[in-house]
């Protein structure tokens, strides 16, 4: 398999704490790599260092064949990797479209202004924004912000999207509908690494999983070998009996993990 | 853009600029919205880094003052026609932003803001010492250089229609860039910067080039004014005044819209001769400028278009 | 070579006075990440009232200092309550902007009251004299009376608890709140000491050199070099970074015209930003 994303022992070190450890690993085109572990592990940190907010002390990122360590934010982001934040990061005075469109213009297709109008729209319907086009970021709920940080990232048509929890503060149903949005990206052609706390969601959506712990990967695999792990259970999941519950659980529940 | 009526707006007013002094012959009338057309070229091209992007610059006199410094060396001194001294005066100045703007715009909001200022002290220190420019004692222009436009009275109504045409290449500049993927793009660093660069907007290209577009006019503008007055010094080109009340002139008609730029520009103008007339407030010019801010800020903040779109939201879509 | 070390000597007597200077700009700043403008106007406060108090009551100018120090609290406050408390939660940019509004009003009247005048503070005192520089008798006493005010604000901030309120409100202002602490009244005291610092370092600095109204912005300057070298948010910081300032001045001043010292520490202040983003010291919300 040619690799989409690839990381080669990539460290960040901020002063006294070492936030990624020698972390290594691949995502092939088109599949959805689930990444978990508990608070301070890490995992928003590499979606930094993937993105080019920080540089890595050592390793490299390669994507899509280039090497993209270092590369500034918005030059990784021509290069086709757009992400959503944890805590939302709105063009607040800006209507949702507006968002959309400063997405399509400077994401990887380079779009000029009229065209990518178009694929604003179509990446604010495909998430169910499209009734409110021309409302003004700020006034949108909470759940409206997480739709517009992904329709934002979408309309810039990424080969791979960084999604970090963006499940966090919906309601069950906004949930179901979120995962069925996330599946039918999936299903357009864009690989999704997504950082998530909902063990349901992220067990159920992704084709595997990787599992940091302070800073370092504690395993790597299919969602039922990873939830077996004891490593894993011991440092994250906490009981075993849940584990085995989460395997069998249907996709969907909302249960949380 | 000839499409969309905001176009014909801005030339409607144009026009007006044109044509009024011209009936009746009125001076005095002439005098007073060229005066307007240096306010309302100054904080259309504030308004671009205020407005747009989102950074004060404290020092935005500083292209004007260089810009009359240079036009007046070229014209007097090197004896070249008024046309090209001031094409080449808007470009050398604005080579010169992109100098300035290598070292100050890597600084975020605030830092950015200061250095403005430090700009325009160290650039006013600089010509104070430099003789070519006539150091601190400044250059008065030979009146021979009037002589190709017509003489001194003929020459006044070239530089006035001139300047009017630099307001207009303002007012379309800012409005073109408002409505391009330029102007998107500096609108989203003026919202979120961090979020502008990992949505893959080019922030230091962009930050750039919108610093040095905002430089050009109004080194022209400056070009005209102090060679219309026939003579420059450091004290007055380098006069932080000036670019205060450009940016109370932003701040008051509504900061990142064109039209309330030309408003605010037009409203202070005029609040500004009533004040220099009056003899209770002509001290207290700078109070003024500085309580009106204050009050803007504090109760306005979207300035005059924020409150007009609030009662008349339909405007919007005409009013840029 | 003797006179090169007792200019930069002298320099950091003078610096220990930019220092707690910019302990004013820098607690405000540290507290409440709003950036004074009227600084540098109110250094020049503190010199107009050293001038104006010690000449109406004739009495020695250093006197004139415990009212200057409470008198620009209670300026400080009104400061907080007239410009900076509405722009709390807003974007930083509007409170460089009222804070700059408020510099204006001032400035304005003030030069409408006073003109460029230009104002000197007679003050006599025995300087001392090692081989063939004399130390004049006001920096020395200057020198000593900024490092007990800036020791004592360091007390305050570390030992009473008003002053680890303070502190509490730098670091996180919601969980300052969530643990009772009145953050709106800390944040007026704040500013209140902010002011109360600067007019001081001005009363200070009034016994050292002539001034006249528009002499803040210079000041001001010196303030941020200062607050830039020393750390934002960080008092002992800023203290060090006066002394660093002095030195440099120092060290500088007999080989350079004067109009040329404020251009050198702009130059400064922007290589500084570009190489150490957060200042050399950088601690943020460690007051």
């Amino acid at each position: 398999m040619t690799a989409l994303l690839e990381l080669d022992r990539v460290s960040k070190r901020f002063g006294g704490l070492l936030a990624v450890h020698n972390l290594s690993f691949a995502m092939r085109e088109g599949e959805i790599l689930g990444l978990i572990g508990p608070n301070g592990a890490g995992k928003s940190t590499l979606f930094n260092l993937i993105n080019g907010v920080f540089t890595p002390n050592s390793g490299r990122i390669v994507f899509n064949g280039a090497d993209i360590t270092g590369e500034r934010p918005f030059m990784v982001a021509r290069h086709g990797i757009a992400r959503t934040h944890q805590i939302v990061q709105p063009l607040t005075n800006m209507t949702v479209l507006d968002n959309c469109t400063v997405g399509a213009c400077f994401g990887r297709e380079n779009l000029p202004l009229h065209r990518a109008t178009e694929a604003a729209r179509a990446a604010a319907a495909l998430v169910g924004l499209d009734d409110r086009l021309h409302l003004a970021a700020l006034h949108l709920t909470i759940a409206g912000k997480k739709r517009l940080e992904l329709a934002r990232a979408l309309a810039a048509q990424p080969k791979l999207l960084l999604l970090d929890e963006v499940l966090a503060g919906l309601n069950p149903t906004e949930i179901e509908h979120m995962i069925a949005v996330i599946r039918r990206i999936r299903d357009s052609g864009v690989t999704i690494l997504i950082i998530e706390h909902l063990m349901q969601a992220i067990m159920s959506l992704s084709d595997r999983i990787v599992v940091l712990n302070y800073g370092e990967k504690l395993a790597e695999g299919a969602p039922a070998e990873v939830a077996r792990d004891p490593q894993v259970i011991e440092a994250y999941l906490g009981d075993p009996k849940l584990a085995a519950a989460l395997e069998g659980k249907d996709e969907g529940s909302a249960a949380h993990g | 853009m000839l499409c969309r009526p905001f176009f014909w707006i801005i030339a409607l007013v144009v026009g007006a600029f044109v044509v009024s002094p011209l009936i009746g012959n009125d001076v005095q009338l002439r005098e007073s919205l060229a005066l307007a057309a240096v306010y309302i070229t100054l904080a259309s091209n504030l308004n671009l880094m205020l407005g747009y992007a989102g950074y004060i610059n404290f020092g935005s006199i500083v292209f004007f003052g260089l810009g009359g410094y240079i036009c007046i060396w070229l014209v007097d001194s090197n004896h070249w026609p008024l046309a090209a001294s001031l094409i080449a005066t808007g470009i050398g100045v604005s080579a010169l932003s992109l100098i300035f703007g290598f070292g100050i715009l890597r600084l975020r909001g605030p830092f950015f803001a200061l250095s403005t200022i430090g700009i325009v002290e160290g650039v006013q220190a600089f010509v104070e010492n430099f003789k070519p420019w006539g150091g601190s004692s400044g250059i008065y222009i030979s009146p021979e250089v009037f002589a190709p436009l017509g003489g001194p009275g003929p020459a006044l109504w070239v530089i006035y229609f001139l300047l009017v045409a630099v307001m207009a290449a303002s007012l379309y500049l800012s409005y073109g860039i408002k409505i391009s993927k330029f102007g998107l793009g500096l609108l989203a660093i003026g919202q979120n910067e961090d979020a502008a660069a990992i949505l893959g907007v080019p922030t230091p290209r962009y930050k750039a080039l919108c610093y040095s577009a905002s430089a050009f006019l109004p080194a022209i503008a400056g070009g005209l004014y102090f060679f219309k007055g026939a003579f420059i010094q450091p004290s007055d080109a380098f006069d932080l005044t000036l670019s205060t009340e450009a940016i109370v002139i932003c701040m008051l008609g509504g900061q990142g819209t064109v039209t309330g730029v030309a408003l605010g520009a037009y409203l202070y103008e005029e609040l500004r001769g009533y004040l220099l007339v009056s003899s209770t407030f002509s001290n207290f010019q700078l109070v003024i400028a500085g309580a009106l801010l204050l009050v803007i800020v504090l109760f306005f903040p979207s300035g005059l278009m924020g409150f007009i779109y609030s009662r008349f939201p339909r405007l919007q879509k005409v009013l840029e | 070579m003797f006179g090169i070390i007792a200019s930069i000597i002298d320099g950091v007597l003078v610096g220990l006075v930019y220092g707690l200077a910019a302990m004013g700009l820098t607690l405000i700043w540290g507290v409440m990440d709003v950036i004074n403008l009227t600084h540098g106007t109110m250094i020049v406060a503190g010199m107009m009232a050293l001038y104006l108090i010690s000449g109406a009551l004739g009495i020695s100018p250093y006197f004139t200092l415990p009212p200057i120090l409470i008198g620009g609290f209670f300026v400080g406050v009104a400061l907080y309550w007239i410009a900076v408390h509405r722009m709390m939660g807003r974007p930083p940019l509007m409170s460089l902007l009222s804070t700059f509004s408020v510099n204006l009003i001032l400035v304005g009247l003030g030069t409408a009251v006073w003109g460029t005048a230009l104002f000197n503070v007679e003050v006599s005192l025995p300087g001392l004299t090692i081989d063939r520089y004399t130390f004049p008798g006001p920096h020395i006493l200057a020198a000593v009376l900024a490092a007990v005010i800036a020791s004592l604000l360091y007390f305050f901030l570390h030992y009473t608890r008003l002053g680890k309120a303070l502190r509490a409100v730098a670091n996180n202002r919601e969980g300052a709140e969530l643990v009772g602490i009145p953050t709106t009244r800390v944040l007026a005291i704040a500013v209140g000491c902010g002011v109360a610092l600067a007019g001081v370092s001005g009363m200070l600095i009034g016994t050292l050199f002539p001034f006249t109204i528009l002499s803040g912005d210079g000041y001001q300057l010196k303030s941020f070099v200062v607050t830039v070298l020393g750390g934002f948010g960080n008092p002992v910081g800023a203290l060090m970074g006066g002394v660093a300032l002095g030195l440099l001045e120092g060290a500088v001043t007999p080989f350079v015209p004067v109009s040329w010292t404020l251009v050198i520490e702009f130059v400064l202040f922007v290589l500084v930003l570009i190489a150490f983003p957060g200042g050399v010291f950088a601690r943020r919300g460690a007051l």
